[in-house]
């Protein structure tokens, strides 16, 4: 028998109507999404800002309903067995300001932990417990409006694992994170389904190194539409069939010819300022294309200080869907 | 054996009480806002009874009216309007996906609410009655504390109402919560009994705890008090009861409302809608 899906929607669709007709038109977060998340899986759901990410999130965190479809979490439906579904879950955003700055680190993750019923004792021991493993335990006794961002959210992430969810919604936990940061709450994302292979973590991010780096299969979504759901190497290879070529020239006059440029799928551009060179990366049909891109360039005056053909990333995958990158 | 539901429920309420206890302690400031500041609208009243010559224990209604304010402005202001600014650090969203009961959420606001106003309320009677020579006089100390606990919990569910009234409210929380500020004051009769505007106005007071609870206080504290009664003590202790009833059965039903159509309209969490 099919084990249950952590979480299965179908057809979800979510529309938020304007209070008042001049305060803007209809919009439709979410457009008839159909998704199957398994136990323990890492999912990723990646977007631009207002692709319907976090809509998704408040749906299957029963923070909000549904206009039309359905949502089931733990094989739980969203809209009528919400209870139930709470006691499965967790979620924790990021950029987090939750709790309150007069309690201490460890009363503040003491206090959501009585909100699940878990007795004082245990609460306490895998709050120090986790507190060590995200290198916090010096300041479990500092007020929480001491804290730095990182310092933080590394205690917002601690309080959504604390409870010791079946499903964890993770609502880009790095946000504006530092590397050294975002590492340990990735490290510890990782080492905690490995602990537990029946959890899963449901998580949105904007960035794509994570995205990749973490997560067993990616949906990308969109305006509210799912453009593509499968594990990175395989989205990647989507892309693969393509030639993906990079090339480093002295500023460009002119990017927006390339656009529309013959035999280009996508493409997109950055100035390094520093060193007075423009970045092509372009996404093309086929390798015929290469020497018409090379005399445009050169066309405008411009000179090639490198020219590579490269591994299709997920950001490429990501244009390529999306038409756009994440800026 | 896994904790039953009763139990849950008790350790979020502790959960929620520990923060606005802790708080109480470690935020002296607050001291000066919920204990001084009250004194000084009770001596404008007492001075004015003393230079009228008014009897002395006007001068008590006025200095127990005063301690009572605490409880009343954390009503409004950190139980009604609490929801607001929980939205606002993302507490509130934190709360609707735990899996507990919503009221316990509330109860455990209003009972550390409750219990650090006390503190506060106790405070301003005794500094109050010191200043201004106020001689109290509890004859029946059970049935002062059974009006006391009656008024809080109905109060505290009269705020718990409100909370889930005002859940889906943004800046509009801090006008209403203005505008039941010196109104009740009046209509509950704070500083005066509140027969003396009149049976109809007194009854219709009479909806908010407070106006039933000052008024049995009255009679509690101060002998003379008996005659300015606008009910005797086992009505009031019995409406204090029924009210107690009201409240939480209507913040129950309003709180299940209010996160139902927090949840189809998107209010509970998209600040931007």
């Amino acid at each position: 028998m099919d084990q249950e899906p952590a979480v299965r929607t179908e057809a979800l669709t979510r529309v938020f109507e304007p209070k008042k007709k001049k305060e803007g038109s209809t919009v439709r977060a979410l457009e008839s999404v159909d998704l199957r998340i398994e136990q323990g899986e890492l999912f990723g759901i990646l977007g631009p800002n207002g692709a319907g990410k976090t809509t998704l999130l408040k749906i299957l965190s029963t923070l909000l309903l549904p206009t039309s479809g359905k949502a089931y979490v733990a094989g739980l439906d969203v809209e009528t067995q919400f209870n139930a579904v709470r006691q499965r879950i967790n979620m924790v955003s990021g950029g987090e300001i939750s709790g309150y700055g007069l309690l201490t680190v460890k009363e503040n993750l003491w206090m959501f932990s009585q909100f699940y019923g878990i007795k004082s004792k245990v609460a306490l021991q895998r709050i120090d417990d986790m507190l060590g493993e995200f290198g916090l335990l010096d300041k479990k006794d500092a007020k929480v409006r001491t804290l730095s961002t990182g310092q933080r959210q590394k205690m917002n992430v601690i309080r959504g694992f604390v409870t010791d969810p079946d499903i964890i919604f993770l609502d880009e936990p790095t946000l504006g994170l530092d590397v050294n940061a975002s590492r340990v709450i990735r490290t510890y994302i990782l080492d905690w389904l490995k602990d537990h292979p029946k959890k899963t973590v449901v998580l949105t991010t904007h960035y794509m190194a994570e995205a990749d780096e973490l997560c067993d299969r990616i949906a990308i979504i969109d305006n509210g539409r799912i453009l593509a759901c499968d594990s990175p190497e395989r989205l990647k290879k989507m892309v693969r069939m393509n030639t993906t070529l990079s090339m480093d020239v002295t500023r460009l006059k002119d990017t927006a010819v390339f656009k529309t440029f013959p035999g280009v799928e996508s493409f997109t551009f950055t100035e390094d300022g520093e060193k007075g060179l423009t970045k092509l990366r372009f996404v093309m049909r086929d390798e015929s294309g290469v020497s018409d891109i090379v005399s445009a360039v050169l066309g405008q005056g411009s000179r090639i200080e490198s020219l590579q053909k490269t591994e299709p990333t997920l950001e490429d995958v990501f244009i390529k869907m999306v038409g756009k990158g994440l800026e | 054996m896994t904790d039953g539901w009763v139990i849950k429920n008790l350790r979020a309420i502790k959960g929620r009480a520990y923060p606005r206890v802790i708080g109480a302690i470690r935020e002296p400031s607050w001291v000066f806002f919920e204990v001084v500041l009250p004194l000084f609208t009770v001596a404008a009243f007492a001075y004015v009874y003393q230079f009228m010559d008014a009897r002395e224990e006007l001068i008590g209604y006025v200095v127990l009216g005063g301690a009572m304010t605490a409880f009343w402005l954390n009503v409004l202001w950190s139980m009604a309007a609490q929801f607001y600014w929980e939205k606002e650090t993302g507490n509130l969203q934190l709360y609707m996906i735990a899996p507990t009961s919503r009221m316990s959420i509330l109860a455990g606001m209003a009972l550390g609410g409750m219990l650090s106003t006390t503190v506060n309320a106790a405070s301003t009677l005794v500094i109050g009655a010191f200043i201004f020579n106020i001689a109290f006089d509890v004859v029946d100390p059970l049935m002062l504390i059974a009006i006391f606990l009656a008024t809080m919990v109905a109060l505290y569910g009269m705020g718990m109402m409100f909370a889930s009234l005002y859940m889906l409210f943004g800046r509009e929380a801090h006008h209403l919560s203005n505008l039941l500020t010196d109104p009740v004051y009046l209509a509950s009769g704070f500083y005066f009994p509140v027969k003396f505007l009149g049976a109809a106005v007194a009854a219709g007071a009479s909806v908010i705890p407070i106006t039933l609870g000052l008024d049995a206080l009255r009679q509690l504290f101060f002998t003379a008090g008996a005659e300015d009664a606008f009910l005797s003590l086992e009505a009031e202790l019995a409406l204090l009861v029924g009210l107690c009833a009201l409240f939480m059965v209507l913040a129950h039903y309003s709180l299940r409302y209010m996160e139902y159509l927090g949840k189809a309209t998107g209010r509970l969490t998209l600040r931007w809608q």
